[in-house]
């Protein structure tokens, strides 16, 4: 077991071994360990190629719209009466979330370790249709696992995905969520071992794909950080974001790590209340475990076996959180939050009523938050929300919570 | 090497008296209380007399990430029962009674070992009769937490070596390994794909040269001509989802078990025993 080191930095990321303190690690079988290790070569080795970078740099710009706006969101700030509230809008990235950010850097890699074939799992569709897009950018064979239940309660992203090229295969394993479609993507692997790139869509799982996943997203965190300083000549005070795997989180949070004045929240889903047991809280409500190649806080029974996630948000309904929150929880640095169901919709109604953007689902647990903490806090204190994808996709979901049949 | 080498353990008494009949080990591999307690208190009583070497009790967990549907649903029909860890101990504890010889090989994820704690886990197993575990998503670099508490308690802790496991790869899991060595024969979830004798042989012979373990070969071993062919290249064959699938078949609608299921798997078990023996017979 590694030993927690107390450390004057939270940027140095994992081990040799990809563990953050007592979390990550990498817990797959056998027949996928040599396939981890060459991951972790090939992209140890794009990250020292100054070549890698400078594709990555061009697809961003060109492909994707990069940087993303950071925006003042002035009704908002006004409505609440509290703390200057920016957004900074991932949600207006070609595919409508951060997604984008992670599969571009990893179907570069992917590319160059000659694999022809592609595997993703998706809870919400947005990773899927991210990954679908690179896909059909490049002209690899794509196939995407989601949870049956998912499907249903995304149909819009499932058709896209489709008209993207990509295969669909429904899971009904299980619960039908995002955790079995991430089991029946690792059993694809284990089969498809020579030709197939598994394309994980969040900062977990075995070691590389939590830091690689990190390294993908942080572009959100150094934008922010430019991007605030020309606008306000200063660091923020507050950043907020909404936490399932919590690739967006830690995209957002890693650069400011480092900034003791910077007070960083990670929102878990709350679903009906901690207290219900219908919740995905991870670590608000959960224990530390070992699942789909980490160890990190998960919802689990005294007996150890996984216990169902429940969010209204797809992108959050997973039992699990990426290794590096769990560790930066222990580590006091970042304070994670929940958020309910209820509290998240009548956010995403007051956001889409007072500033013109539907959130996604996702966003908008973290926006509740915000409702929450902003009207205390002083005028020239400086927030920064990650509004990590639209709202579009989960129109259904809304309408049906609020009783109206489209 | 340490104490697992100890001739005294069941299981390296099992494989010297096979290796000095010159037969190969049949390992049969049923999930705890799958699908009911009762029908597999009579499976697991009756496995010995069906001519098993070596029994293999999964561990049930609720995402059993390198297995294939027959033994995911045999996860399921366990879980059913709330099966933990405290109820494969007493189902070991209960064998032993009537049993001192067979060894007993529990196989699983890491997670709920990990919720129990590796200590209590280990020290629980070796008081319930257990030989030796195999955890599926615990490969070399993560094993150390657990390793310790097994030889504390004198357990073989047993490696999954794969297709995929390179030359440069095996020195660190077979110096790990203890009791036996066990090759994936397939690259993929178990019960899927079938195993192909020449690609087994050379994988044999490969992992031959890395150790003086006996080697078992399991994952996609379907019928009595497979585990008879693959039996004539290894120490030991290692039958799980053929077997599952035969508790599968016999449910009900509901679910619920059949008259005789018991048997009707014993009689299965038993052909595929025949078939490994006969193997280099």
């Amino acid at each position: 077991m590694t030993k927690v080191e107390s450390r004057n930095t939270y940027r140095t990321g994992v081990d040799e071994n990809g563990h953050f303190g007592l979390f990550g690690g990498r817990y797959v079988a056998e027949t996928l360990m040599p396939l981890i290790l060459d991951l972790e070569k090939a992209y140890n080795a794009a990250k020292d190629d100054p070549k890698f970078h400078a594709e990555l740099a061009d697809l961003h710009k060109h492909y994707v719209g990069r940087p993303s706006p950071l925006y003042l969101a002035a009704r908002l700030t006004a409505h609440l009466g509290g703390a200057k509230i920016y957004f900074k809008r991932e949600e207006l990235n070609h595919t409508g979330s951060h997604k984008i950010n992670n599969c571009l850097g990893q179907i570069l890699i992917a590319m160059r370790m000659g694999k022809k074939r592609i595997i993703a799992e998706t809870g919400a569709g947005q990773h899927g249709v991210a990954t679908a897009t690179v896909c059909a950018r490049f002209g690899l064979k794509c196939v995407v696992y989601m949870g049956a239940k998912d499907i249903e309660r995304q149909k819009p992203n499932v058709f896209r995905m489709r008209l993207l090229g990509a295969e669909v295969r429904p899971v009904t394993q299980g619960t039908g969520t995002l955790k079995d479609a991430m089991n029946e993507a690792l059993r694809d692997w284990v089969a498809n071992v020579a030709d197939t790139y598994y394309l994980i869509g969040t900062a977990a799982g075995p070691h590389p794909y939590p830091t690689m996943v990190r390294d993908f997203q942080k572009v959100i965190g150094e934008e922010v950080r430019t991007q605030l300083h020309e606008m306000e000549g200063r660091l923020p005070d507050s950043l907020v974001a909404a936490v399932g795997g919590g690739s967006n989180a830690i995209g957002l949070f890693h650069p400011f790590l480092d900034d003791p004045s910077v007070k960083i929240f990670g929102v878990e889903a709350a679903g009906r209340g901690i207290d219900s047991g219908a919740h995905a809280s991870s670590i608000t409500g959960g224990s530390p475990g070992v699942l789909h190649g980490n160890r990190t806080y998960l919802l689990q029974d005294e007996n150890g076996q996984i216990t169902d996630a429940h969010s209204i948000s797809a992108g959050l309904d997973y039992p699990g959180i990426g290794p590096e929150h769990s560790w930066l929880h222990e580590q006091g640095r970042v304070k994670y939050v929940p958020i309910t169901d209820t509290e998240a919709l009548a956010s995403f109604q007051l956001c889409s009523r007072v500033e013109g953007i539907l959130p996604a689902l996702e966003c908008a647990h973290a926006l509740a938050y915000v409702e929450k903490i902003a009207p205390a806090l002083p005028s020239d204190h400086l927030l920064v929300l990650n509004m990590s994808g639209r709202g579009d996709k989960d129109v259904f979901t809304i309408a049906e919570a609020m009783g109206e049949k489209l | 090497m340490n104490a697992m080498t100890d001739v005294s353990s069941r299981i390296t008494r099992r494989f010297a008296k096979l290796k000095a009949e010159k037969r190969t080990g049949f390992v049969a591999f049923i999930t705890a209380n799958d699908p009911t307690p009762d029908v597999f208190h009579e499976i697991f009583h009756g496995l010995p007399g069906a001519g098993v070497d070596v029994i293999e009790i999964g561990m049930p967990f609720s995402d059993p990430m390198a297995d294939g549907p027959s033994i995911q649903l045999s996860s399921q029909r366990s879980l059913k029962f709330n099966t933990s860890l405290k109820d494969v101990f007493a189902a070991v504890r209960e064998f032993r009674k009537t049993d001192a010889d067979m060894p007993i090989v529990l196989m699983g994820y890491y997670n709920p070992i990990y919720r129990m704690g590796p200590a209590k886990f280990a020290a629980t197993a070796a008081e319930a009769g257990a030989d030796g575990v195999i955890i599926v998503d615990l490969p070399p670099e993560e094993a150390d937490e657990l390793d310790v508490h097994l030889k504390a308690n004198h357990l073989h802790f047993i490696f999954l070596t794969a297709p995929t496991s390179s030359d440069e790869r095996l020195p660190a899991i077979v110096t790990r390994a203890s009791g036996f060595l066990y090759y994936v024969a397939v690259a993929g979830i178990t019960g899927t794909k079938s195993a192909e004798e020449g690609a087994v042989k050379a994988a044999v012979a490969r992992l031959r040269r890395h150790t003086n373990l006996p080697v078992a070969v399991g994952f996609g071993i379907k019928t009595p001509e497979a585990a008879r062919t693959i039996a004539a290249h290894c120490d030991a064959a290692v039958v799980g989802s053929a077997i599952v699938d035969v508790i599968a078949k016999g449910l009900n609608q509901s679910g619920q078990p059949e008259a005789g299921l018991a048997q009707k798997v014993l009689a299965f078990v038993k052909s595929m025993a025949q078939a490994v023996h006969g193997g280099q017979g």
